[in-house]
């Protein structure tokens, strides 16, 4: 399985060169607009990533964090939630840079392959900005009732963090 | 507006807690090195998100969204009964769910506003089941390989930034089919 997705990434290079040259498309051409995007992405968010992880690492620093967790920790240790990721919990339906801050902290302080390191990841791989993209889909519809669109978005979140908690321990195993 | 609010808690709350605690002093160099950190952060995950950004760029083109938005068809007939005679949004529709599974994330937000303008036009200003379901697909995470995330792993110094991806795969359908059965329930229960 490790085999398997370390050689996703050759695999799919190779597969979308030889695609796309059957498929008669200036693969090169492709190939650099869609890393130029990447550059562009990266630039777009750096001003908000580089703010935010000041402040995290200031609340990180100060032990809010930490006080945080421990408030919360029964809790979320009840349901399989490790309580180092409340913070990334509380900002990630609010805010996609600030979910990225705070993972990207996660990440650096406990380790990218650590439990808290490798929920968190999967936590912002397998949920959205909820609010972000509600207030985007029905501003452009133009819609003011929006029924039950909010709670059901929040079941689907809600249920994406215990079920990134529960994915990694069941395929990684620890903690 | 809501962003100002997070970062001034955020520091607010570091700053008091820093100085109910003493680590005052650590709070004030933390705030320089997590600035560091974030600038290390962006040029660290630059590189995984430029292949992936490039190579899934050269799918798009050869077809891939088209191929799947096909193959995704029936199956959104069944997820959105009342429009599966609208030809126009249930092409919106696929499309865009294709081009999130595939990442296009600059992609698919023009298609779904698209299909929820096309939605909206049966009930003005209330969102229908059909428009709800779409919201909440898309407050869901479907994407195949989060680049981003990878990026985020690889700038941390992981070597292999992709072994969680069947972690993701599990932790996202099993977030989606949660939301999808709580919009279904609603549906029939909220008026």
């Amino acid at each position: 399985m490790a085999l398997a997705m370390a050689m996703l990434t050759p695999a799919l290079m190779l597969l979308a060169a030889v695609w796309g040259l059957y498929r008669k498309v200036d693969v090169w051409d492709a190939l650099t607009a869609g890393a130029g995007e990447g550059l562009r992405v990266c630039l777009r968010i750096a001003p908000a990533l580089i703010c935010l992880l000041t402040a995290v690492s200031m609340l990180r620093a100060s032990g809010a964090l930490e006080l945080l967790g421990g408030v919360l920790e029964p809790v979320l240790t009840a349901v399989g939630i490790p309580p180092e990721t409340v913070g990334l919990l509380l900002v990630r339906p609010v805010s996609g840079s600030a979910a990225l801050g705070v993972g990207a902290e996660l990440m650096r302080t406990y380790g990218p392959d650590s439990l808290v390191g490798r929920t968190a990841a999967v936590m912002l791989g397998s949920t959205e900005t909820t609010f972000y993209t509600v207030a985007v889909y029905f501003g452009a519809a133009g819609i003011a009732r929006s029924r039950y669109a909010i709670p059901a978005a929040l079941c689907g979140d809600l249920t994406g963090f215990l079920a990134a908690s529960w994915a990694v321990r069941l395929l990684f195993g620890g903690g | 507006m809501a962003m100002a609010v997070i970062w001034a808690v955020m520091v607010g709350a570091s700053i008091l807690c820093g100085a109910a605690t003493g680590q005052g002093e650590a709070v004030a160099s933390a705030a320089l090195e997590g600035a560091q950190a974030g600038v290390e952060l962006c040029l660290a995950m630059a590189g995984v998100l430029c292949l992936w950004m490039g190579v899934m760029e050269v799918m798009r083109r050869a077809g891939l969204v088209r191929a799947l938005s096909r193959l995704l068809r029936p199956l959104l007939r069944r997820l959105y009964p009342d429009f599966a005679q609208e030809e126009a949004v249930m092409e919106a529709v696929s499309a865009n769910l294709s081009a999130n599974v595939l990442g296009l994330g600059n992609a698919a937000t023009p298609l779904g506003l698209e299909a929820a303008r096309r939605m909206a036009r049966r009930t003005p200003g209330v969102a229908s089941d059909g428009l709800c379901m779409l919201v909440v697909c898309n407050t869901a995470s479907v994407q195949l390989i989060p680049a981003t995330v990878a990026g985020l792993r690889a700038a941390a110094g992981c070597r292999t930034p992709f072994d969680i991806l069947p972690a993701v795969w599990l932790a996202s359908a099993v977030s989606v089919t949660a939301g999808i059965l709580a919009a279904k329930l609603f549906a029939r229960i909220w008026r």
